[in-house]
C-alpha cells in the first residue's frame, strides 16, 4: 500500500529527460512552476498544456505511471475546488442552503484545479526522471553562488540525500514490521481513531529504534571512510553542461517567452 | 489437516518496468507434523512463499488450501489462519516493542481475543519453550543479547499456539552455539508438540540434521523436493545454482573415490563418523 506512492519517485529508463544535466531540470520546474501563475487567458493555459504534454512525450515515462502517483493529490485538489466553488463572492449562481455557487468561484475552481494538476506533474517528471543522488548533485552546484552567504550548501546536500536515500529502506522497513505484527495478530486496519493510533505503537517503535541503529551505523561507516564536510571534496562525476542542455535551456525559455507573451494578452 | 499449493505465481511490481517474477508455478503439499526445510539462495523466492502461507502476500494466480479451505475465498477468516500459521521473519527480534520481555509475548495471545489469564499462561509457556530464563521475563527486550533477543521474538509468535510455525533464517546472525541451541530447540518443539515446521534456510549444513524434508528453490521454482540424503545426492547440481551440501557430504564423496568403501548418503557427522569406522573395519 505504501509503495503506491510514485510521488518524487524515479523511473528508470533511458530518455534525452533522463540524461539531461539535473540544473537544468530544477530550474526548468522552478520556471514552469512560476509560469503557470503568470498567464491570464485560455492560451496560455493550452502553451502550458501542450509543453508539458511535449515533456512528457519525451520522458518515456508512461502517463498512466504518472498518474497512478497523483491519487494522493486528490484530496487537496478537492479542498481547493470545493473552497474556491464556494467562498469566491461574485455573482451568485446556484444556492445550495446557506453557501452560493458564483460564476467566479467555478472560474477560479476550474483554473485553480488546472493549475494545480499540472504544476504536480510538471514537477512529478522531474523526480521520475532524475536519480535522487544526481538532483541533489545538482541542487548543491546550483546553490553553490550561496556559500558567500555562509549557507552550508554541501552539508544541505548531504542531509538531502542521505534523507532520500533512506526513503525506500524505511518504507521496505516499515512493510517489514507491519507484516510481522500482521502474523502476529496485529490489526491496523479496522477501530476509531484512537484505537487506530494505538495500533501504531508496535510498529513506530520498532521503525525508531532501527533509524537511530541505521543512522549511528551509517555516521560510523563516513567516519571510517574520513568523511569531514565539503572541503575540498572532489566529485567522481562531475556536472559539467553539454550541448543538449544548452538546448533545453533555450527551449525552456522559448516556452517562457510564448506562455507569457501569449499568456497576457487580453481577449 | 494440510497446507496445499497449487499452481501458485507471483509477480513483483506487475504492470512497471522492474516487475520480476517472483514464484513460478508452484505446487506442494505439506503434511502435518511434517519438519521441512527450504533452501534457496538469496532472491530465489523462498521468503515470498513463506509470506504466501498466512495470507500476507497474495498469489497473482493459483490455490493456496489450508485444512481443505481456499485461503482466497471471501468468507475465508484470514486473521484465523493467522493465528494457525506462525510465521517468524528473519531478524524477528527488530519486532520487539514492549517495555517488557513478558508483555511483548502477551501480544500475539492478547490479540486473539484470549482473557488475561489465558494470554498469561501462554506466554509464560512460549517462553520456557524456548527456554528464556525466569530472570529474563521482566527486563525490557532492548536489554537482552542478539540470541535471548531473537527467542523472545520466536516465542511471541508461540504463544499464538500456532499449528503451523513458519521460521525465515531463523539462525542468521547467530554465533555456532546460538545456532545450535536455536535449532535443537525447534526439533525438540516438533517432537513434543506435532507441530509442522517449515524452516527456510540458505545453508544446508543448518537442515540436514533436523529435516524430514528438503524443497531446494531456485529462481522462484522448486528444484528438489525430497528426503536430505536424495537430495545432497544431486550436490554437483546444488553448487552450480549457488547452493553446497553438508561438508560430510563431499568428504564421503572424496573417501569414495579414493577407494574407501564408505556410504556417500550419510547426512550427519555421527552417520558419516559411523560409516567411517565400518569401513575400516570391514
Amino acid at each position: 500500500m505504501l509503495r503506491d506512492i510514485t510521488l518524487g519517485q524515479y523511473y528508470q529508463t533511458d530518455s534525452v529527460l533522463h540524461r539531461l544535466d539535473p540544473r537544468v531540470k530544477l530550474a526548468g520546474t522552478l520556471l514552469y512552476i512560476i509560469s503557470l501563475f503568470f498567464f491570464r487567458n485560455f492560451i496560455g493555459y493550452m502553451v502550458a498544456a501542450v509543453f508539458l504534454a511535449m515533456v512528457i512525450k519525451l520522458s518515456h515515462v508512461p502517463f498512466k505511471f504518472m498518474v497512478k502517483g497523483m491519487k494522493a493529490m486528490l484530496f487537496l485538489l478537492l479542498i481547493t475546488v470545493v473552497f474556491n466553488l464556494f467562498l469566491t463572492p461574485g455573482e451568485p449562481l446556484v444556492t445550495l442552503w446557506k453557501l452560493t455557487i458564483t460564476r467566479e468561484g467555478m472560474q477560479t475552481a476550474f483554473t485553480m484545479a488546472v493549475r494545480l494538476m499540472m504544476l504536480v506533474i510538471g514537477s512529478s517528471v522531474m523526480t521520475l526522471t532524475t536519480t535522487p543522488n544526481n538532483l541533489t548533485d545538482g541542487m548543491e552546484k546550483g546553490m553553490r553562488p550561496l556559500k558567500v552567504f555562509k549557507v552550508p550548501v554541501h552539508e544541505v546536500a548531504m542531509m538531502m540525500s542521505i534523507a532520500l536515500r533512506f526513503i525506500p529502506i524505511l518504507l521496505e522497513e516499515t512493510d517489514k514490521i507491519m507484516k510481522a505484527q500482521i502474523a502476529r495478530g496485529a490489526d491496523f486496519e479496522s477501530g476509531n481513531l484512537i484505537r487506530r493510533a494505538k495500533a501504531l505503537v508496535p510498529l513506530l517503535v520498532p521503525l525508531f529504534i532501527s533509524a537511530f541503529r541505521r543512522a549511528n551505523d551509517l555516521a560510523m561507516a563516513m567516519e571510517a571512510r574520513c568523511y569531514r564536510g565539503g572541503e575540498g571534496r572532489t566529485k567522481m562525476k562531475p556536472l559539467i553542461y553539454q550541448r543538449r542542455d544548452r538546448i533545453a535551456y533555450l527551449c525552456i525559455l522559448a516556452y517562457l517567452a510564448a506562455s507569457i507573451g501569449l499568456g497576457r494578452i487580453r481577449i | 489437516m494440510s497446507l496445499i499449493l497449487d499452481h501458485v505465481n507471483y509477480i513483483y511490481g506487475a504492470d512497471t518496468p522492474l516487475a520480476v517474477k517472483a514464484l513460478d508455478d508452484i505446487c506442494l503439499t505439506i503434511p502435518d507434523g511434517q519438519f521441512v526445510g527450504i533452501i534457496g539462495h538469496t532472491g530465489s523466492g523462498k521468503s515470498t512463499l513463506m509470506q504466501h502461507l498466512n495470507g500476507l502476500i497474495r498469489a497473482s494466480s493459483g490455490h493456496i488450501y489450508f485444512n481443505g479451505e481456499d485461503i482466497y475465498d471471501k468468507d475465508f477468516d484470514m486473521k484465523k489462519l493467522r493465528s494457525r500459521v506462525g510465521l517468524v521473519f528473519q531478524y524477528p527480534e527488530h519486532q520487539l516493542f514492549e517495555i517488557d520481555v513478558f508483555s511483548d509475548v502477551c501480544f500475539g495471545p492478547k490479540n486473539l481475543g484470549l482473557d488475561k489469564k489465558e494470554t498469561e499462561l501462554r506466554a509464560y509457556d512460549a517462553l520456557r519453550q524456548v527456554g528464556l530464563p525466569d530472570e529474563l521475563f521482566y527486563q525490557s527486550p532492548f536489554e537482552l543479547s542478539g540470541g535471548q533477543k531473537r527467542r523472545v521474538a520466536i516465542a511471541g509468535v508461540l504463544a499464538m499456539k500456532p499449528e503451523v510455525l513458519i521460521l525465515d533464517e531463523p539462525t542468521a546472525g547467530l554465533d555456532p552455539k546460538g545456532r545450535d541451541e536455536i535449532l535443537h530447540q525447534i526439533k525438540r518443539l516438533q517432537t513434543e508438540t506435532g507441530m509442522t515446521i517449515l524452516l527456510v534456510s540458505h545453508s544446508m549444513e543448518d537442515v540436514a540434521e533436523f529435516v524430514d524434508r528438503i524443497i531446494v528453490m531456485n529462481k522462484g521454482s522448486i528444484l528438489y523436493d525430497d528426503v536430505p540424503r536424495q537430495v545432497f545426492c544431486h550436490y554437483k547440481e546444488l553448487e552450480e545454482v549457488g547452493l553446497a551440501a553438508p561438508q560430510v557430504t563431499y568428504v564421503l564423496h572424496e573417501l569414495k573415490r579414493r577407494g574407501l568403501a564408505v556410504d556417500v548418503n550419510a547426512t550427519t557427522i555421527e552417520e558419516a563418523a559411523d560409516t567411517v569406522i565400518k569401513a575400516f573395519k570391514g
